[in-house]
C-alpha cells in the first residue's frame, strides 16, 4: 500500500523556523504544510491590504520561504499554505520573485482565492452565530468576511502541478487533507476517507503541540529538548491509516498522551467535527504507541459535509485601554487593592464611560478571579486595570490613571506599563456554498 | 488526591466557547473519571468565569472526558478583557480539583505511556 509522508512547519504566525527547515532536510516528507492564520488574522491583513494592495499576506512568508524553498524544491517536496491571508495573489508573486532571487528555475507557484465573500455577506441576511445581530448590522464598521474553503481548490492546484499552493482562508486541516486526496485519488463523497484525512489534517495543524510542544508538566509530563522541538509528519496511507512521528534525534516526545491532547484540542463534539469537506467522527478513535516516537492512530470515520461554509466576518468592535504597575514585598496585595480602587475612582472622576472593565492583581487573581485563587498570597503583584470604550481618546484615558499611580497611589508602584488599542473582533456567519467561488491561479519561475 | 495525579488536560478555544480535555494517564482510571468528573462540578468550578451551559463528551476509546464550557471566554478571544484571552490556563486549575482516592493509582498493570 502506498503511504506518503507530510511534515507540519508552522502552528501559528509567528511559530519557529528551523523545525521547518529539519522537516525538509530530514524529514522524508513529500509535503510540507504551514498554517498561519488565526480567527482575526485575516481581518487584520486586511486592513493593511487597503492601504497597500501588494501587502496583506503573512509577514514572515518570506523569512518562511527563503528558509525552506530551494531544500524542497530540490527535494521535490510541495508546500502548502495559507499565509496568503487577505492577499494569496500577492504572496504567490513575492514567492516568484524569492525564487528568481534564489535561482530556482521551473517553479509553479498556485494562488487560491474566492474566499472573500464579503460582498455576498453585506448584500445578504447573514445572522452571527454567537453574538446578536447581523453582518448588515455591523455597517461600515465590517472590514472582511472570508469562507473556510475546503481542500478541492488546493487540489486543482497540485493536479495542475503546482510545487507551492498559496491559500487564503481554508479549514486548517484541508491544507493537509488536500495532498491525501490529490496522491490517492479519494472521492468527494467517499466521507469515511475524508473523515480520515481531516483528522490527519487536525492532528497535524498544530505543528509542535502533538510532538511534546504545549504540554510539559515538570514531575507530571516530562518532555525534553523543547528548545529545539521537532515539528511532527504523518505518515499517512491509501487507506487513511496514519502514524505520527518526528525527525529523530530532534527534541519533544511523540507519545499516546502527546497525540491524546492534540486529538481534543479545539474539538467540542468528537463526534461531530464539522469541516468544509465532511463532518469527520472522531469519537471512535484509537492510539497505540508502535515504537519511540511513533504512535498510530485510527478509527475516524465521516459523514456528509453541510452545504454551507463557515465564515469569518471582521468588524471594528470598541477599543481597549489598559495600565499596569508592580508592587513588592510586605502588604504588596492591601496596596495593589488600594491602587485599583484609585484607578477606579479616577476613571470615575474623569467621567470615562466603560462598557466594560476589569481591575486584576496579576500574581493573585488575574487568570481565574476570586474564587479559585482564595487563600493563595503572592510575594509580588502586578495590578492590571482593562476597560472597553467607545473612542481610542477614552482608552488612552485608562492607562494613563495607572500611571498616574506613581505619584499619586500607594507606596512603591513599579513598572508602569500602558497601552490603547482599536479592537478588531470576529463573529460567525454561515454562508452556502454556492455563492463562494474558489479560485486558482498559477504562476511559474 | 487531585485529578492531576491522574489525568491530563489541554484547553483549546473557538468564539466564546472554551472546551477542557480530562484524559487518563492510565485508561483504566476511565471509569472514575467518567464518576467523579461529571458536568455539574466543572461547572461548579467555574461558576465565576463560565456563564453559559457545560457539556461533556465521552471518549471511552482513549480513555478521555471533554467538556465544552459557552460563554466562557469574556465575550470571544477577539475582543476579551481578560490576560489570557483564550483562556488556556483553565486546565490548569481544572486539574487543582479533588478527588477521592483513585482505584488504579500509582499505576495499574494496564499499558501505560512515559
Amino acid at each position: 500500500m502506498r503511504t506518503i509522508r507530510i511534515g507540519s512547519g508552522a502552528g501559528y504566525s509567528g511559530d519557529r523556523i528551523e523545525p521547518a527547515i529539519e522537516l525538509a532536510e530530514k524529514g522524508d516528507i513529500q509535503y510540507l504544510g504551514f498554517e498561519c492564520l488565526a480567527e482575526r488574522t485575516i481581518a487584520l491583513a486586511q486592513q493593511e491590504k487597503m492601504k497597500n494592495p501588494e501587502s496583506g499576506y503573512d509577514p514572515l512568508l518570506e523569512r518562511r520561504m527563503r528558509a525552506v524553498l530551494a531544500i524542497c524544491k530540490a527535494k521535490g517536496i510541495k508546500i502548502i499554505t495559507n499565509m496568503g491571508a487577505a492577499n494569496p495573489e500577492a504572496a504567490a508573486k513575492k514567492t516568484v520573485k524569492i525564487a528568481k532571487e534564489l535561482g530556482i528555475k521551473n517553479l509553479k507557484i498556485a494562488a487560491v482565492a474566492g474566499d472573500d465573500v464579503l460582498e455576498v455577506c453585506k448584500q445578504g441576511n447573514f445572522s452571527f452565530l454567537e453574538i446578536e445581530g447581523s453582518v448588515a448590522d455591523l455597517g461600515n464598521r465590517v472590514l472582511s468576511a472570508n469562507a473556510y474553503l475546503g481542500a478541492e481548490p488546493i487540489v486543482r492546484a497540485l493536479q495542475a502541478g503546482a510545487d507551492v499552493v498559496i491559500t487564503g482562508r481554508v479549514g486548517d486541516p484541508a491544507l493537509f487533507l488536500a495532498p491525501l486526496i490529490h496522491e490517492f485519488g479519494w472521492a468527494s463523497d467517499d466521507w469515511d476517507m475524508l473523515g480520515r484525512g481531516a483528522l490527519v489534517g487536525h492532528l497535524l495543524e498544530c505543528a509542535g503541540q502533538i510532538t511534546g510542544g504545549y504540554f510539559a508538566d515538570p514531575g507530571f509530563k516530562d518532555v525534553d529538548g523543547l528548545a529545539r522541538l521537532g515539528f511532527p509528519i504523518g505518515e499517512v496511507s491509501e487507506d487513511g491509516s496514519l502514524v505520527i512521528t518526528k525527525v529523530e534525534g530532534s527534541g519533544g516526545a511523540v507519545t499516546e498522551a502527546t497525540c491524546k491532547e492534540q486529538l481534543l484540542y479545539e474539538v467540542h463534539d468528537p463526534a461531530n467535527y464539522i469541516q468544509p469537506d465532511v463532518v469527520a467522527d472522531f469519537s471512535k478513535v484509537t492510539v497505540r504507541q508502535i515504537g519511540p516516537d511513533r504512535v498510530s492512530i485510527s478509527g475516524a470515520t465521516g459523514r456528509p459535509a453541510t452545504a454551507t461554509f463557515k465564515t469569518s466576518v471582521g468588524y471594528i468592535d470598541s477599543y481597549i485601554g489598559e495600565g499596569q504597575m508592580s508592587y513588592a514585598g510586605p502588604g504588596a496585595l492591601p496596596r495593589a487593592k488600594l491602587a485599583l480602587d484609585i484607578v477606579r475612582q479616577r476613571l470615575e472622576l474623569c467621567g470615562v464611560q466603560l462598557s466594560e472593565s476589569r481591575f486584576d492583581m496579576i500574581g493573585s487573581n488575574a487568570l481565574h478571579g476570586g474564587e479559585l485563587s482564595e487563600g493563595h498570597d503572592p510575594y509580588e503583584v502586578r495590578i492590571r486595570a482593562v476597560g472597553r470604550t467607545n473612542s481610542l481618546a477614552e482608552a488612552v484615558l485608562i492607562g494613563n490613571e495607572v500611571e498616574t499611580l506613581y505619584t499619586n497611589g500607594p507606596a512603591g508602584g513599579g513598572g508602569a506599563f500602558k497601552s490603547a488599542r482599536e479592537v478588531i473582533a470576529v463573529a460567525s456567519v454561515l454562508v452556502p456554498k454556492e455563492l463562494a467561488s474558489p479560485t486558482m491561479q498559477l504562476f511559474e519561475v | 488526591m487531585k485529578l492531576r495525579e491522574i489525568a491530563h488536560s489541554r484547553t483549546g478555544d473557538k468564539g466564546n466557547t472554551s472546551n477542557i480535555s480530562v484524559i487518563a494517564f492510565d485508561p483504566a482510571n476511565y471509569e472514575f473519571l467518567r464518576e467523579q468528573v461529571t458536568a455539574d462540578r466543572v461547572r461548579a468550578l467555574f461558576a465565576g468565569i463560565v456563564h453559559g451551559d457545560v457539556t461533556r463528551f465521552e471518549m471511552p476509546t482513549i480513555g478521555a472526558l471533554n467538556f465544552v464550557l459557552k460563554e466562557a471566554l469574556g465575550g470571544g478571544v477577539t475582543r476579551s478583557l481578560a490576560l489570557d484571552a483564550h483562556g488556556k490556563s483553565l486546565s490548569s486549575a481544572l486539574l487543582d480539583l479533588d478527588l477521592p482516592q483513585a482505584p488504579h493509582f500509582p499505576k495499574s498493570d494496564a499499558e501505560m505511556t512515559p
